[in-house]
């Protein structure tokens, strides 16, 4: 088979540039569906009582930011909005920075948050699936003290928070393993906690298998465009709003190459065809 | 002996483990949860052990002076200097050798480990990450060609999930009436992602858990030793 002629990429590169860059400045405003999964996480969060306790894992690094980090702002502000207090941790190192990067951004928009009432980093613990089990049967024992070196018992969010039945949910934005599967295993499956979580786009299919009849997870944030879904339903378009414009121009760039690449393609076995005739 | 012990060790491990989910009451559930602490300990001499290994990979490259040698000193460097500034300074709220740092954080408006980490670091690995876009995008034009039916299949799939996933997919089917919404891209992308794709998860998660549970039961029995080294 003759070589395929195709187009220098390096223009591809320029128009994925002008596509990507473009809609960030010139904001298009293109309209967005909720998905199913996207809903069944909102109704979780909303489903909560005043004062419910959710641990929020975060469990992704800065290369994850762009994806991550917007679903993550949407949700904490939902659970401050519903004044749901939440207990981070982090399974990857650098979480912990994610999520203390998440507050400083979410700090003028609530001035009033009380670190220790109304939020606690416990911080990052190694050991993956077993520190996950681990905290499941004595939580207080694996951190005794949160990430700035506090007595947990002086805590008054932590008070009555023994384990995982002293939690209303578990939520973790994860970029990898340790990360949601994971947490589905020991919070849900062995616990019985409502477990949702986010993650990347291209690890979302992964994810996919855990929402199923038993609820092993309640719904995901899959990729930006969740994150975007997310914003919609709490009428708070962010980051990653403007981020979908990007992200579809991008995609419709890819499929119109996706396109010109089949045409030279058969147009090329055509010709082959002929030239052997 | 050398030999004998670990392999001991393992055995009996893994079947205290074992015994303990099911019968998680004393002796087995207390000593599933010692073991459970013993792995968190052994957890953070990992992270330890990662860091030596690292010096030693990168020392030995750049002493027989390997390809790209430099690249390599840049990381040690690099290392170096950022776990000097954690010592000495501290990150976020917890204080280092030399106390919080408060004229140097005045001045940077972080601690210099965190204006590192947030200004230089974070910004490389989003960028790196980014660079991903342009080069799937030139991976699916070349790879997206409709050579074979399965290909096509692939193909077809593909677009269908972009547009899906994309805002013009909701503009180019929403006019469509109640009685076709199941041909609504989002529709048809939600479908396949929900169906075929998790159908095929699915398998590969079974197949992968069932080899799972053979390479444990192997490591217990003391069939599988390569992870003691040598041969």
């Amino acid at each position: 088979m003759g070589k395929t002629k195709q187009i220098d990429r390096r223009w591809l590169f320029l128009l994925i540039f002008i596509g990507v860059a473009l809609p960030l400045i010139f904001t298009i405003g293109l309209p967005l569906e909720t998905s199913e999964n996207v809903q069944m996480v909102y109704d979780l969060v909303e489903s909560m009582p005043k004062g419910s306790k959710a641990l929020i894992s975060f469990d992704y690094d800065p290369a994850s930011m762009p994806e991550l980090h917007p679903m993550a702002k949407a949700l904490l502000k939902h659970c401050f909005d519903k004044e749901i207090d939440l207990i981070f941790t982090a399974m990857w190192p650098m979480g912990v920075q994610m999520a203390e990067d998440i507050m400083a951004q979410l700090q003028d928009d609530y001035p009033d948050l009380v670190y220790g009432e109304d939020y606690v980093n416990l911080g990052f613990k190694a050991g993956g699936m077993i520190t996950i089990q681990s905290m499941g049967k004595n939580l207080r024992k694996i951190f005794p003290e949160d990430m700035n070196g506090n007595n947990i018992d002086e805590l008054p969010i932590m008070e009555g928070i023994n384990n995982f039945n002293n939690i209303s949910f578990v939520f973790s934005l994860s970029a990898g393993a340790p990360g949601i599967k994971e947490w589905v295993q020991i919070a849900h499956d062995a616990y019985g906690r409502p477990t949702s979580g986010g993650v990347t786009g291209v690890s979302a299919p992964a994810m996919l298998p855990y929402i199923n009849e038993q609820q092993q997870l309640t719904g995901l944030l899959a990729g930006l465009k969740a994150a975007a879904e997310y914003e919609t339903l709490l009428q708070a378009p962010g980051t990653a709003t403007s981020g979908m414009d990007s992200q579809s121009i991008a995609h419709l760039i890819i499929i119109i190459f996706i396109i010109i690449g089949n045409i030279n393609y058969w147009r090329n076995k055509r010709a082959e065809k002929k030239g052997g005739k | 002996m050398k030999r004998k012990l670990p392999l001991l060790i393992t055995f009996t491990v893994g079947i205290i483990l074992i015994i303990s989910e099911f019968i998680p009451h004393k002796p087995f559930g207390q000593l599933s949860g010692e073991l459970e602490i013993w792995f968190l300990i052994i957890s953070g001499f990992a992270i330890l052990l990662g860091q030596l290994s690292l010096f030693k990979v990168n020392i030995i490259k750049i002493k027989f002076k390997q390809r790209d040698w430099q690249f390599y000193v840049v990381t040690l460097l690099s290392f170096i200097f950022m776990v000097t500034l954690g010592f000495l300074w501290g990150t976020g709220n917890s204080a280092g050798i030399l106390g919080h740092g408060e004229s140097i954080s005045g001045a940077m408006g972080y601690k210099p480990f965190d204006f590192l980490f947030h200004n230089v670091y974070q910004h490389l690995q989003a960028t790196m990450f980014s660079l991903l876009a342009f080069f799937i995008a030139s991976a699916a034009y070349r790879a997206f060609i409709g050579r074979t039916v399965e290909s096509n299949l692939l193909l077809a799939a593909a677009v269908l999930v972009m547009l899906g996933n994309t805002t013009f997919g909701v503009l180019l089917t929403g006019w469509l009436p109640d009685s076709l919404k199941f041909l609504h891209l989002p529709n048809v992308s939600e479908f396949i992602m929900t169906f075929p794709t998790t159908a095929g998860q699915r398998a590969i998660m079974i197949g992968a858990g069932l080899g799972i549970i053979g390479s444990s039961l192997r490591i217990i029995l003391g069939i599988e030793r390569s992870y003691l080294g040598g041969e």
